[in-house]
């Protein structure tokens, strides 16, 4: 049963993210992005991360995506649907992706830390309430730093794509 | 369940994908897409091996490279903005002021 879903959510992700990558539109690109991240908060309530799984969708696909579809319709994306496609001379890319992804899928077939097919036991009781209590206890100082390269963020999109006043 | 491993595929999966993306495409919206992909694949990885493992940190590291590609964002679009206000194009070849 769970296996038959991961199956299912992981050949949806696949496909969208490939769409993602070949679509000439952006805006084709966006809605398939999208669907990619709903796929993946799909894995994430199966491996047991609801939280996770409600954080993706409330940042990536409300926050993150929207965004993207704003700066879209802001700017004419008529000129890049007609610019070339994948120009050529891409050969060392795609032979160092190729490399890449075999390197990967070799290391994590060939070895015996992956194989494992029963999750550890997760303690019983209230699992939000203990990764809050992780989070805020032994995690506070990268919390608060986060918060604050979030301020920065904002202040610096702000002052980025402000109009010069003279 | 599923094995690890097959979380561990799908992540090798989007981030090869991805990388084929910033790679590849011209378009720095794409591009940006496909970063968000990257990171994304990585965010699998961490919350599977925490499962696996019965241990916080993944989903605690997941919950950071959110919040990171939250502010990486913000300020990628308002750079792509300011790009199209000034050069008005969306072609990373013609951004190419800073190379040496």
């Amino acid at each position: 049963m769970d296996q038959g879903f991961f199956l299912l959510f992981a050949a949806v992700a696949v496909i969208t993210a490939l769409i993602v990558v070949l679509a000439r539109n952006p805006v084709h690109s966006a809605l398939a992005l999208m669907a990619c991240f709903l796929q993946i908060s799909a894995v994430f309530v199966l491996l047991e991360a609801p939280l996770l799984a409600v954080v993706q969708i409330f940042v990536y696909v409300g926050a993150i995506m929207v965004l993207f579809l704003f700066v879209i319709m802001m700017i004419d994306v008529r000129e890049a649907v007609l610019q070339r496609f994948l120009p050529g001379g891409n050969l060392p890319a795609l032979v160092l992706l190729v490399l890449l992804g075999a390197e990967m899928l070799v290391l994590v077939l060939s070895s015996d830390r992956f194989s494992a097919t029963e999750p550890a036991a997760m303690g019983g009781g209230d699992q939000i309430r203990e990764l809050s209590t992780t989070l805020f206890a032994d995690y506070l100082l990268p919390f608060e730093v986060a918060s604050v390269i979030l301020l920065a963020a904002l202040v610096g999109a702000i002052v980025l794509a402000r109009k010069e006043s003279g | 369940m599923v094995p690890l491993w097959w979380h561990i595929s799908l992540g090798v999966a989007l981030f090869v994908i991805g990388a084929a993306g910033v790679l590849l495409r011209r378009n720095i919206l794409v591009v940006l897409m496909s970063l968000e992909l990257l990171l994304n694949s990585v965010n699998i990885n961490f919350i599977a091996f925490g499962r696996y493992y019965a241990d916080f940190r993944g989903q605690i590291f997941a919950i950071f490279v959110i919040a990171i590609t939250a502010a990486e964002v913000a300020v990628a679009l308002g750079i792509v903005v300011a790009l199209v206000r000034n050069k008005s194009t969306l072609k990373v070849d013609d951004v190419t002021v800073m190379k040496g």
